[in-house]
């Protein structure tokens, strides 16, 4: 789907311009650039330079205050011994590698069962896709953090049961649960792209292994989730590099601190309390560009993987 | 108004019976007898129907018990896990309104400016970028596609240390316009490649046929294109309304006098100014401040799924 397949067919096919093509490429190319020129300005100002600018940031000391400092890899050896980053890189792949799984499962779960030319699918598409849009409000953490708080609404429904439950977000070994939470909560969105997607499905493979007698989970394993894993695939790089970069939540459940004991302290969060908190922008950047790296890194895998489980039936 | 968008090139899935109504006949064994077979049918149905109200039910309760909340006095939230209202206390509304420097209009305010011209400046400058790449040929186009295309997988994080340095070089901290500037300059890559594969699925011969009659390109694209984009256009203006009305980190880092605050973040210095027992208040802010969202949505959703189904925005 999209953007991402879109990308990698820009890799895979050659370009062959003709001469007449190569004609109407001068003619057009004035008129190109100067619908591209807010776009080009937007590159290179707000994108390529900051990011170059970044990188150079990332081996100095650098304050706001004083002129940038060059201390080559210092930045990054600080941070090999940096106890509180490598704890928020901890938080940080937890929430990635339990929320995204869950979130998609509960996704593609909900979709299956809406897909079924059910009645009234608009009505229940609204109510499954509404969190989504308001899960990253702030509005919606601060709601978060009094339905987990000691005297919330989970407690207080525990509490009809007789259990007593803890202090869910004041609890540092369930504070980041509650976030992840939050984040299985919004999954309305992939579930619509898992929608569209089985659509997409010619009816005649399920058919055909009808009349083969296939059972409903064979039909699954076999029909649904080979023609699906582009929509799984592209749900995936598309979730993990949002939730690498998760924070607003985290910042708002966790009052700014990261806490209790920096059990939410995501490493997007540690970047800002550096970044703009401390004004240690030197560091911000270095840590930005691990987050960069390690984003790539698992695009990449993800990409890589992807030749073994995607099928294009194209 | 059709939209266009379902029928948009969704490139590795085109043999797959693309914008197929669902209406899929529910998979059951037909051996059975017509009697039975509608009584199994009903059942199955009946029992699929009652886990997605139970399950949607469980999804929007939060929010429902959030507005009832907002309505109870504060020392009832605390012991009130149902969603029944004994009186209507609208008092939380008026105390949250005016309970910090500014009443909370002032904020709304500040966050509609923001909204509308971001909204105007992804619209044009958006839409330039991507008649640009949809219909012109120029030098380097498949080198910029590719570009644009990776900036929208980009964690903003990388660059936005050196933006904010810039930005607040330049006198800009504490305006709207570093977060302004950006949507002028087309960095929401999303929206272009939106708008992009919308315009590839007009049709050509428009644009030649305007072309003979002596159309140039601002003309083609002012008259033909954009007349035609408009459901690309609607989903633009609805996502970058729901996600600057939202966003938090931007406005967290650049708006830091009280004056200039947008709702997220007044939203948050209510958190930290008021003590636990105005959870009421605080609520009922949250509920202003999500009101604009839900409306848009309820007038938008038609745009809003397509849009995510075929390009995955969320």
């Amino acid at each position: 789907m999209s953007a991402i397949s879109e990308l990698s067919s820009i890799t895979r096919r050659k370009g062959k311009a003709t001469a007449a093509e190569k004609k109407a490429n001068r003619r057009d190319n004035k008129a190109a650039y100067i619908f591209l020129l807010p776009w080009l300005v937007g590159l290179v100002a707000i994108t390529i330079g900051p990011m170059l600018m970044s990188l150079y940031l990332s081996f100095t000391d650098y304050n706001l205050l004083q002129p940038p400092e060059w201390t080559g890899l210092h930045n990054f050896t600080r941070m090999l011994s940096d106890a509180r980053l490598h704890n928020s890189l901890r938080v940080t792949f937890t929430y990635v590698f339990v929320g995204v799984p869950l979130q998609l499962a509960v996704a593609l779960l909900i979709a299956l069962v809406l897909d079924k030319g059910l009645r009234g699918l608009p009505f229940y598409r609204s109510v499954f896709y509404l969190p989504s849009l308001l899960g990253g409000s702030v509005a919606v953490a601060i709601l978060w953090k009094q339905i987990f708080g000691t005297t919330g609404l989970v407690n207080q429904v525990l509490a009809m049961f007789g259990i007593q439950g803890p202090g869910w977000i004041s609890d540092p070994s369930t504070a980041l649960g509650s976030i992840i939470l939050l984040h299985v909560w919004t999954f309305g969105a992939p579930m619509i792209i898992f929608l569209a997607g089985l659509r997409q499905i010619p009816n005649m493979y399920y058919e055909a292994a009808k009349v083969d007698g296939a059972t409903t989970l064979q039909q699954f394993w076999r029909i649904t989730l080979p023609m699906l894993s582009p929509i799984i695939f592209f749900n995936l790089v598309l979730q993990i590099i949002g939730s690498f970069q998760s924070f607003t939540q985290a910042f708002i459940v966790s009052g700014g601190n990261g806490g209790p004991s920096d059990s939410t302290m995501f490493f997007t969060l540690y970047l800002y309390q550096k970044g703009f908190g401390q004004f240690d922008m030197g560091y911000a950047s270095a840590m930005a560009w691990v987050l960069l790296l390690i984003i790539g890194v698992f695009t990449a895998i993800n990409f890589i993987a992807s030749k073994y489980w995607v099928f294009y039936d194209d | 108004m059709t939209t266009k968008l379902e029928t948009l090139p969704t490139p590795e899935r085109k043999s797959a019976g693309a914008g197929k109504p669902n209406n899929r006949k529910p998979r059951v064994r037909e051996s059975r007898g017509t009697l039975a077979f509608s009584r199994a049918q009903r059942g199955k149905s009946l029992m699929k129907h009652g886990i997605l109200i139970l399950a949607g039910a469980l999804m929007i309760y939060p929010l429902l018990w959030m507005v009832v909340s907002s309505l109870r006095p504060n020392e009832m939230i605390f012991r009130e896990p149902g969603l029944w209202l004994n009186s209507l206390e609208m008092s939380n509304y008026t105390s949250g309104w005016s309970a910090l420097t500014h009443p909370f209009g002032h904020y709304m305010l500040n966050s509609a400016i923001v909204v509308i011209g971001s909204i105007l400046g992804n619209l044009v400058s958006c839409s330039m970028a991507a008649y640009a790449f949809a219909r012109l040929q120029f030098t380097g186009k498949r080198l910029f596609f590719g570009i644009m295309l990776l900036t929208i997988m980009l964690p903003f994080h990388v660059v936005i240390v050196p933006q904010y340095i810039l930005f607040s070089q330049i006198g800009w901290v504490n305006t709207f316009w570093p977060l302004l500037v950006p949507k002028l300059l087309a960095t929401d890559a999303f929206f272009v490649f939106l708008m992009v594969q919308f315009i590839r699925g007009i049709p050509r011969e428009l644009d030649e046929a305007a072309r003979i009659d002596g159309a140039g390109h601002p003309r083609i694209f002012l008259r033909v294109i954009l007349p035609l984009m408009v459901p690309a256009l609607a989903t633009t203006t609805i996502f970058t309304f729901i996600w600057t009305w939202n966003d938090f980190f931007g406005a967290l880092i650049y708006l830091t006098d009280p004056d200039m605050f947008t709702v997220p973040v007044a939203l948050r210095a209510f958190v930290d100014s008021q003590s636990a027992t105005s959870w009421g208040s605080l609520f009922a802010m949250s509920i202003v401040s999500l009101l604009p969202v839900f409306l848009v949505f309820l007038f938008g959703q038609r745009f809003l799924i397509k849009g995510i189904a075929t390009t995955g925005i969320k």
